[in-house]
């Protein structure tokens, strides 16, 4: 594990310099060779910024994998007023820990990231949004964009390049859903955290009504190696598809949970049973969650051949995600589990959409009632079309994310819900 | 039209028919065009549309998604299915989330009958619900002024929220808490005091979250009927519909005028309806002094009075109200020139001062509390007394001419008025002590009974159209003073408000081109160019 130790197939890109506070410092983050990529940057223009970017293949790691150097070519080339850089760093997908890891260990890694991140789509000010929960993390964060200023890296005429970004650090409030990107902007606005509808999309009308770029912490920290390196170097490790390397969060029943940065494409097993050091002694593999709360979760079977990239957890049946890989030995209650990953879900969701309000509290009292006994066969046709009715059909994700741990389990563990409804009893309610 | 000489038009299939609306035009909007009723409750066309409520989703052919029809433009060449059996099935399935937490209390709900939840589901919910679970409750709150929210039938279509924070510009109410648990709440113990508008979020509440305490339990939607009608509490004429039931009005409600009052009205306008439905009426003619005064039919009360005006002695003086219509004024402005002239005069209240929607400040509560100032204008009468509708009248005790009065109650003057006139006749709906000396009492009908027009402030004339039965014998007043007219050797009779309309135009060249087809519902400018018929909506 990345810290406090490593794993020998783990590959150290990001979470180099973790768990040595020296690394928080300018000066510890300079030894490891940090700010030169920024300063490349700077010599280099935007368009070869952005170039190498898409060169590289890095994929967005906030969720959804979208090609980062083609997002940022997404905002308008002539500048019309102010362009914003948000970082998410809101991190809070059930199961995933990684954001918060860079954000303490490495804070100028994402610093240094923000800025050519901000130079590639001339933005003027970079938002980085941290959870407020992440106290520490705040506080590191903060003491890095100061000492960034005092470098002279942030702020008006950068190292006399006639360059200038801000960087501030906006404390979250608590809620789920403002990591959703535009629920995040409207936050950030000082409204409520609810999700806007697309179109527009952020390049076009952003933070402020300003074309606006949002990324997720790990995309940034990626950022300062290769541009550094260069697109092709980050290509060593990975897919075609899916290049680079990338934090797995493994929790759940292994012996060795924690973050392990490992190329993209490793197969899951190794990372279960030798990264993860396996089950404890008696105990089997009975489920996988691979990436995060709200993608589909997988049967032992399936994840015997799945590779641990953007299209082989999808050819798998399921999402990579966050690569918050979820493990369940078959100790597990696997209604419990998803009664609970839905019931996170409606206490997040913001309310504005009828079937993500209505339909994500449905579904988990049903499955409370399943799981206290009481559930017939009918409630799990209920639960599959509630489902399908929450799917496509509101603002933002949260409520397809909602229906996906549901319907996968009732597909694949259909044993384990008649098991509760035809015994008809209880098992422990928590 | 002329918006599409200038504004580049989209043409596009919706539901089998052609569309060929301006660009930027919505789905939902381009479906009504061709009377396609998209259902939806978060959209309304005098708000933002932040697509939440996401019942209005449609098919476009060829998109992944369905589409929120309430902010998907229209886009050339695009084939929409508002009725296929996708876009149908998402909705029955938004309407079964709406359900699931509805406390389908109907049988003691105000919005019964009217109720878009309520509707939906009988055009096409599910016939039987599958919720099993206890529901969530919120109780009842008073939110201040005339508004309640029962919160367990709240839609969280934030309608009221928006209308607050975008029209009103006074934002009042918020969303607090997320997901299941979010309700609309005030802020602090305030509510809605001191809010001049705060009662159109009754009316654009698309469910019974929000009712009227004045209108709690008094009528049953179903039982009410709808007549169009222009407030009469001030001179910004809003759009409304009379809500009445056996003939007593029970409540205003704003009809949409865009140029006029959009979708809104003001509470001072909303809440003064209850003298409309005053029972202390003037009925039945009464001719002679009120010692003597005999009640006669109309026929022998028009002639005696006729007898009397054919000697009438001079010089003639008038009384009238700037809360008549258009065709009561120009009837009675034409008896005194057929008397052979006179002044007339009107008092009228003024506030102090005028109170805008500050989102649509075309409509303002204006400092003139009639609806008719401009109307007595035109036909020359004079305003005199004080703002608050008093005086004014001080040297008419002495006059012995004659004296006419139209719906003035002259309760600041009472019995002292007109003793000593040669001849006195009242013009009014309600007994008043100051028509004592009258030697005729004729009964005439109140805007709420009887058709007519009003010009507003910006001198748009306006139509309303009768809602009660006058009691008695109560007859329009433009019919009682043509008669008049006519007895004296004038002009016959008219045979609708309409001809007295057209009638009036010969004493106001400012009413000339203007007939009621051309006013139509929603109003046409003095001296405009008379548009052709039917095409101003
Ligand atoms: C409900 C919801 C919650 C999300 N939470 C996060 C989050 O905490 N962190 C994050 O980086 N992305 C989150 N996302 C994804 C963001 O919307 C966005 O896609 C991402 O930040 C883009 O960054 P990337 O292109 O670097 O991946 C969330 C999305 C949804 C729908
Ligand atoms: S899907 Fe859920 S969380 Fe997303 S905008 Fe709609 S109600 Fe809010
Ligand atoms: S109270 Fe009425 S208008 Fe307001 S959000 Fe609820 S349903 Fe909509
Ligand atoms: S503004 Fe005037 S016309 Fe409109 S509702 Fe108020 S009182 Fe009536
Ligand atoms: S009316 Fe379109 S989403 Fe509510």
């Amino acid at each position: 594990m990345a810290y406090p130790y490593v794993h020998e197939k783990e590959v150290q890109i990001v979470s180099r310099g973790w768990g040595k506070p020296r690394t928080r410092t300018i000066d510890g983050w300079r030894e490891l060779d940090g700010y030169v990529g920024f300063r490349k940057a700077l010599e280099m223009g935007r368009a070869a910024v952005i170039e190498e970017v898409k060169k590289s293949g890095l994929r967005g790691r906030g969720g959804a994998g979208f090609p980062t150097g083609l997002k940022w070519s997404f905002m308008p080339k002539e500048k019309r007023g102010p362009h914003y850089l948000c970082c998410n760093a809101d991190e809070s997908e059930p199961g995933t820990f990684k954001d918060r890891e860079l954000l303490r260990w490495t804070p100028h890694q994402l610093v240094e990231g923000c800025l050519i991140g901000a130079l590639a789509i001339q933005a003027d000010h970079v938002y980085i949004y941290c959870r407020g929960e992440f106290f520490e993390a705040n506080q590191v964060l903060a003491r890095a964009v100061e000492e960034a200023y005092a470098a002279g890296l942030a702020g008006a005429n950068i190292l006399g390049s006639g360059v200038s970004i801000d960087v501030t650090v906006h404390q979250g409030a608590g809620a789920y859903i403002c990591g959703e990107e535009t629920a995040l902007m409207s936050s950030l606005e000082g409204r409520r955290g609810l999700p806007r509808v697309k179109p527009p999309f952020p390049a076009a009308v952003g933070a402020f009504g300003r074309p606006t770029t949002i990324n997720n912490v790990e995309t940034l920290c990626a950022i300062p190696h290769i541009v550094r390196n260069g697109g092709e170097w980050y290509r060593q490790w990975g897919t075609e598809k899916s290049p680079g390397t990338k934090l797995f969060c493994v929790s759940g029943h292994v012996r060795r949970p924690g973050n392990y940065e490992l190329p993209l494409g490793f197969p899951m097993n190794e990372l279960i049973y030798d990264v993860c050091g396996g089950f404890e002694e008696g105990r089997k593999l009975k489920a996988v969650i691979p990436g995060g709360a709200s993608v589909p979760i997988l049967s032992a079977d399936e994840c015997l051949a799945c590779c641990l990239d953007y299209e082989g957890v999808q050819k798998s049946g399921s999402m990579l995600g966050c690569a918050s890989v979820i493990v369940m030995d078959d100790r597990t209650n696997i209604v419990k589990q998803v009664r609970r990953m839905v019931e996170f879900f409606a206490h997040e969701s913001c309310g504005q959409c009828t079937p993500c309000r209505e339909g994500t509290t449905w579904l988990s009292r049903i499955l409370r009632r399943i799981e206290g006994g009481k559930g017939t066969e009918e409630d799990l046709e209920t639960l599959l079309a509630l489902g399908t009715q929450m799917t496509a059909t509101t603002i933002c994700v949260l409520s397809d994310s909602a229906a996906v741990p549901v319907a996968s389990s009732i597909q694949k563990f259909r044993d384990d819900y008649l098991a509760l409804i035809r015994r008809g009893e209880a098992v422990g309610v928590v | 039209m002329s918006e599409s000489a200038t504004k580049p038009m989209v043409t596009a299939t919706l539901d089998g028919r052609t569309v060929t609306v301006p660009k930027g035009t919505t789905i939902l909007q381009a479906a009504e065009t061709v009377g396609v009723w998209v259902p939806h409750y978060c959209y309304h066309p005098g708000l933002s549309s932040p697509a939440q409520c996401r019942l209005c989703l449609v098919e476009v052919q060829g998109a992944p998604k369905l589409a929120p029809s309430c902010v998907t433009e229209l886009q050339e060449g695009q084939v929409v299915h508002t009725e296929s059996p996708k876009a149908k099935e998402m909705r029955q399935g938004v309407l079964e989330f709406y359900l699931a937490n509805h406390p389908l209390d109907c049988p003691v709900c105000d919005q019964s009958g009217e109720c878009k939840l309520q509707d939906y589901v009988h055009a096409e919910g599910r016939v039987h619900g599958r919720s099993r679970e206890p529901k969530r409750g919120f109780g009842r709150d008073d939110y201040g002024r005339d508004v309640l929210f029962y919160g367990d039938r709240c839609g969280r279509c934030t309608r009221c929220v928006r209308f607050m924070d975008e029209v009103a510009k006074d934002p009042r109410l918020t969303v607090v808490e997320r997901g299941n648990r979010s309700v609309i709440d005030t802020f602090f113990e305030e509510g809605l005091q001191g809010s001049a508008f705060a009662g159109n979020i009754v009316d654009i509440c698309p469910v019974g979250a929000l009712v009227s305490k004045d209108f709690l339990h008094k009528a049953r939607a179903w039982d009410l009927d709808h007549s169009p009608s222009v407030c009469p509490n001030c001179s910004q004429g809003c759009n409304i519909d009379l809500h009445v039931r056996d003939d007593v009005v029970q409540r205003l409600r704003p009809r949409a005028n865009l140029e006029v009052n959009h979708h809104w009205m003001c509470d001072y306008g909303r809440h003064r309806y209850e003298w409309m439905n005053r029972q202390d009426r003037i009925e039945v003619p009464v001719v002679g002094s009120s010692a003597d005064g005999v009640a006669l039919e109309w026929g022998l009360a028009l002639r005696q009075v006729a007898d009397r005006l054919a000697n009438a002695p001079q010089p003639v003086m008038a009384v009238a109200s700037a809360s008549s219509s258009n065709e009561d004024l120009g009837a009675l402005a034409h008896l005194v020139r057929a008397l052979g002239g006179g002044e007339i005069v009107f008092r009228s209240e003024r506030a102090e001062k005028e109170i805008p929607l500050p989102g649509f400040p075309t409509l303002t509560r204006r400092y003139d509390l009639v609806p008719n100032r401009m109307g007595a204008e035109i036909l020359g009468m004079t305003r005199v007394g004080k703002d608050d509708g008093t005086g004014g009248l001080e040297g008419w005790a002495a006059h012995r001419g004659t004296l006419l009065v139209l719906g003035d109650e002259l309760r600041d003057v009472g019995v002292d008025f007109g003793p000593s006139a040669g001849l006195y006749v009242y013009l009014g709906s309600y007994p008043t002590p100051a028509a004592s000396s009258a030697h005729a009492v004729l009964p005439v009908t109140t805007f709420a009974e009887g058709e007519g027009t009003f010009a507003n402030v910006e001198g748009r004339v306006q139509r309303f159209w009768p809602g009660v039965r006058p009691p008695g014998l109560a007859r329009p007043a433009w019919l009682v003073l043509a008669a008049l007219v006519e007895r004296l050797g004038g002009a016959a009779v008219p045979e609708s408000a309409e001809a007295a309309f057209l009638r009036v135009a010969e004493l106001a060249p400012e009413l000339q081109g203007l007939t009621y087809e051309a006013i139509g519902t929603q109003g046409a400018l003095l001296n405009e160019p008379v548009a052709l018929p039917g095409s101003r909506s």
